[in-house]
């Protein structure tokens, strides 16, 4: 296997007396696409946001390139090379697509000529040139997405958290988005996506966590994964893996 | 410093009664906070209307303050009503910033056309009763200011039973707490908006017409007011009516007593500080997860 | 990048060049004033109008521009322009130390406003009982016309030398707008989350926006008290010029580096209206400026800056 570019190992986090993610490790392969998928409520984005420096976890670290970063805020990680999207979208709206982008690009082009043409070429990777004049608030869920997706690799990461890119999308979009995600990690990115998609992680993923009561309680390759019988349970419903068996049976 | 014990509950008591007043502003302020989510800049001045309003019902038609209480307080109800209904809403489209600016525009044109139409003289009523103490044990207390002390704790009482049992009360809460579920079930959310905004405004009315008696007026005598009322309301918790209440008695008796210890404005000073400080320090405890 | 700033030298120059064809001591007056608050609103502008942190205090920087120019040469001793140039300073580092309390702890929108509203009532408390201030009476500057002394013999003088500090100050916010730094800050008024996902350091970038902001606006009440030679806690920390400020950048435009000047000339019209229709009597301007303020918000959310683009669309959306 590849060398691990980013690991999160023994993440707990609690809120008051709730538990949301329960020692959980996730290792990130440097190269890969990992999927991270789980039953709503299962902890994914609080495990996803402690990743993103985003929320600080009760105990466990996450490191990166074998540094410790459990203690860095968001924009130092940025910094690092480690960049997310947000499932809720989270434009400036105020802006055009163009400089919504250059923010990005800014973190490693301090003059705005530079930024602004990174930013073009950027945009051309996940077609949004044609839309670069427009304001962020006019686009379409999907253009916002797709924003979503420009501005984080503006910054040029390593790593590419991804959170839900693909939710509340139509399935024609979804199968336009798919070959973007691809290209992103051929271009070197390694990617972390959660999504509550699964025939879309299943189709990308080379690696996949279940996460379900904040514990990972399968990981491996897609086939294996969707034959697991704990992860036919976590979805379905308890003893849902043995009726279907008998289904199978009958 | 040494004080006798009777000059400090002397001042305790005047703090209470003093606060009871700053209760019903901050209670008029923490109303609209709670449901609108926003902070009316204008509060201040619109006291200071009220105050005038009071004032020339008493000497320009000799009706007594705690007469005219009773057209005044509908009145202004109808004022924040429509102010809401026809400006600050529509001017500001419900965006946060927008209302700060227009909350702070009414403040500016109130206060202005008010010291333009009045120059900044200090005005003052004759009251039957403005001379008349009540003895308490050692204490001597104004007779108007008690009596403004029960009926400012009388109307806050009665906004807190409005609120809980009639149906336009309960519909305000419902707002307050989930908008979007209210507006689902039927509730029409602007009219409401607006009820809120009169009531907050009538609050005013209310604590005007029981202040004008043992105070005065001028066009800028509101802003004394509105950051305590503020300072109040983040003391109690933003939205909460039983927290302006108490919140109002604490800072009355706290102004009160380093008033006596260290001069008026530097009791004013402290009062500024316990702001800043409770904003600074205890910002999330004090409301909830808003900012 | 110098095409960026070539517009803004050309407006200076034209307006330098107005003492020379106009002898009218009123409209020297009126520009002076008038340049002052754009001065004022300039920093506010940085702060409110890109950063999108809306400060309801800027009195607070005003008054200690023009405390420390008064006090440092009337009770120390110290020549007018290191204690002009020490106004300046303090009023950054004031900003800074607010900033640093507020940020910190999180404080947006209306809680901003309204801390900041606070800061500025203390400052003026402090100024009205603080001995070092001159307290109630006052502190006054004596006066001594010279070049040393920055007290101008003739207007046009004062007018250039205030002419010179909005000049550096639109300047600033001019290349603060092409660079990293403008980009951040605009990206922390829309949205900080996103921000901070993107490698933006928000406080860093609020501090830095807010030091600024009360350098700029401390230069405006510099440029008072060593014009009026006289200051009182009023008239230093007064809620006047915190609505002031803001009203400038948002009449002419939030979040443009015009709008401050062409609010100030247009609220200084105002005032001027406001008092040949009152008379004497004090209010009317500001009445004016409130119903303007609410007139704006509510159909002109771009002040004139705004108004003048979507009349000429093409030319000038990208500007």
């Amino acid at each position: 296997m590849a060398e691990l570019l980013a690991e999160a190992e023994g993440i707990t986090v609690r809120f008051g007396g709730l538990v949301a993610v329960n020692d959980a490790s996730v290792p990130v392969p440097e190269g890969c696409i990992v999927g991270l998928i789980g039953p709503n409520g299962a902890g994914k984005t609080t495990l996803f946001a402690t990743i993103a420096g985003f929320q600080k976890p009760n105990a466990g670290s996450i490191r990166f390139r074998g540094a410790d970063i459990t203690r860095l805020p968001p924009h130092r990680r940025a910094a690092l090379g480690i960049a997310r999207t947000f499932q809720i979208v989270q434009p400036f709206a105020g802006l055009t697509v163009r400089e919504n982008i250059a923010v990005g690009a800014h973190l490693r082009h301090a003059g705005r000529a530079d930024a602004l043409a990174a930013a073009e070429a950027v945009a051309d990777r996940v077609g949004l040139a044609p839309l670069l004049n427009l304001p962020a608030a006019s686009l379409t869920v999907a253009g916002r997405k797709r924003l979503e997706l420009a501005r984080a690799l503006a910054t040029e990461p390593q790593l590419l958290l991804l959170d839900e890119v693909l939710a509340g999308l139509n399935p024609s979009e979804i199968r336009d988005m798919i070959p973007v995600i691809r290209a992103i990690r051929d271009g070197g990115v390694t990617v972390l996506m959660i999504e509550h998609v699964m025939q879309a992680v299943m189709a990308l993923a080379e690696e996949i966590h279940v996460l379900a009561g904040g514990r990972i309680i399968a990981r491996g390759g897609p086939e294996q994964v969707a034959r697991d019988p704990a992860v036919v349970e976590a979805y379905l419903g308890h003893g849902a893996a043995a009726r279907l068996q008998g289904g199978a049976h009958a | 410093m040494l004080l006798s014990s009777d000059i400090l509950i002397q001042a305790v008591a005047n703090g209470l009664l003093t606060g009871a007043i700053y209760a019903l502003i901050a209670l008029g302020l923490t109303l609209i906070y709670g449901v609108l989510h926003i902070i009316n800049f204008a509060h201040g001045a619109l006291l200071t209307a009220a105050l005038f309003a009071a004032f020339f019902a008493d000497r320009v038609l000799g009706i007594d303050p705690w007469i005219s209480v009773f057209a005044l307080a509908p009145a202004f109800f109808a004022l924040g009503y429509l102010l809401q209904r026809l400006v600050v809403w529509p001017a500001s489209r419900g965006e946060d910033r927008a209302i700060l600016l227009v909350t702070l525009g009414l403040a500016v044109i109130i206060e202005n056309g008010l010291l333009f139409q009045f120059r900044s003289d200090t005005r003052t009523i004759d009251h039957p009763f403005g001379f008349d103490v009540v003895e308490l044990g050692t204490m001597l207390l104004a007779t108007t200011r008690v009596v403004a002390f029960f009926a400012a704790i009388g109307v806050a009482a009665a906004l807190f039973v409005f609120l809980a049992m009639t149906d336009t009360g309960r519909a305000i809460r419902a707002v307050a707490k989930e908008r979007l579920g209210a507006e689902l079930s039927g509730v029409d959310v602007p009219h409401i908006y607006a009820v809120t905004f009169g009531l907050g405004t009538a609050c005013l009315a209310v604590a005007a017409c029981l202040l004008l008696p043992s105070y005065y007026v001028t066009p800028q005598v509101g802003n004394a007011f509105v950051l305590v009322a503020f300072t109040i309301v983040v003391l109690g918790g933003m939205g909460s009516v039983p927290g302006a209440l108490a919140g109002g008695l604490f800072i009355g008796v706290v102004e009160s007593i380093s008033g006596l210890l260290y001069g008026e404005t530097l009791g004013q000073l402290g009062i500024f500080l316990i702001f800043i400080l409770v904003l600074l320090f205890r910002p999330q405890g004090l409301f909830g997860a808003k900012a | 990048m110098r095409d960026h700033l070539a517009p803004v030298l050309i407006v200076l120059a034209l307006l330098a060049g107005v003492p020379l064809v106009v002898d009218s001591n009123v409209v020297l007056n009126f520009l002076k004033v008038a340049l002052m608050l754009a001065l004022a609103g300039t920093g506010w502008n940085l702060l409110g109008g890109y950063g999108g942190q809306f400060s309801f205090g800027h009195a607070v920087f005003f008054g200690t521009g023009a405390y420390a120019v008064a006090v440092l040469q009337v009770r120390f001793g110290i020549n007018a322009w290191a204690a002009f140039g020490a106004g300046i300073v303090l009023g950054a580092v004031l900003g800074l130390a607010i900033g640093w309390l507020t940020f910190r702890a999180g404080l947006r929108g209306s809680y901003f406003a309204l801390v900041t509203l606070a800061f500025a009532e203390v400052a003026r408390i402090i100024a009205s009982v603080w001995p070092l201030t001159g307290a109630g009476a006052g502190i006054l500057i004596p006066l001594r016309e010279g070049f040393l002394t920055l007290q101008f013999g003739s207007r046009a003088e004062g007018y250039w030398f205030v002419l010179a500090l909005l000049g550096i100050a639109m300047l600033i916010v001019r290349a603060i707008e092409v660079r990293r730094f403008g980009a951040q800050l605009v990206a922390v008024r829309e949205n900080e989350d996103a921000a901070r996902a993107l490698g933006v350091d928000v406080l860093r970038v609020k501090l830095l926006a807010i030091a600024l902001s009360g350098g700029i606006t401390a230069s405006a009440g510099a440029f008072y008290a060593q014009t009026f030679l006289y200051l009182d806690a009023g008239l230093a920390y007064g809620p006047w010029i915190s609505v002031e400020a803001l009203l400038t950048a948002i009449v002419g435009g939030i979040g443009t580096v015009w709008g401050p000047l062409l609010g100030a000339l247009v609220l200084q019209a105002l005032s001027e209206l406001g008092k040949h229709l009152g008379g004497d009597a004090p209010g009317l301007g500001l009445v004016l400026f409130g119903a303007v303020l609410i007139l704006v918000v509510r159909f002109a959310p771009n002040g004139i800056v705004g108004l003048a683009r979507s009349l000429r669309p093409r030319r000038l959306a990208r500007g």
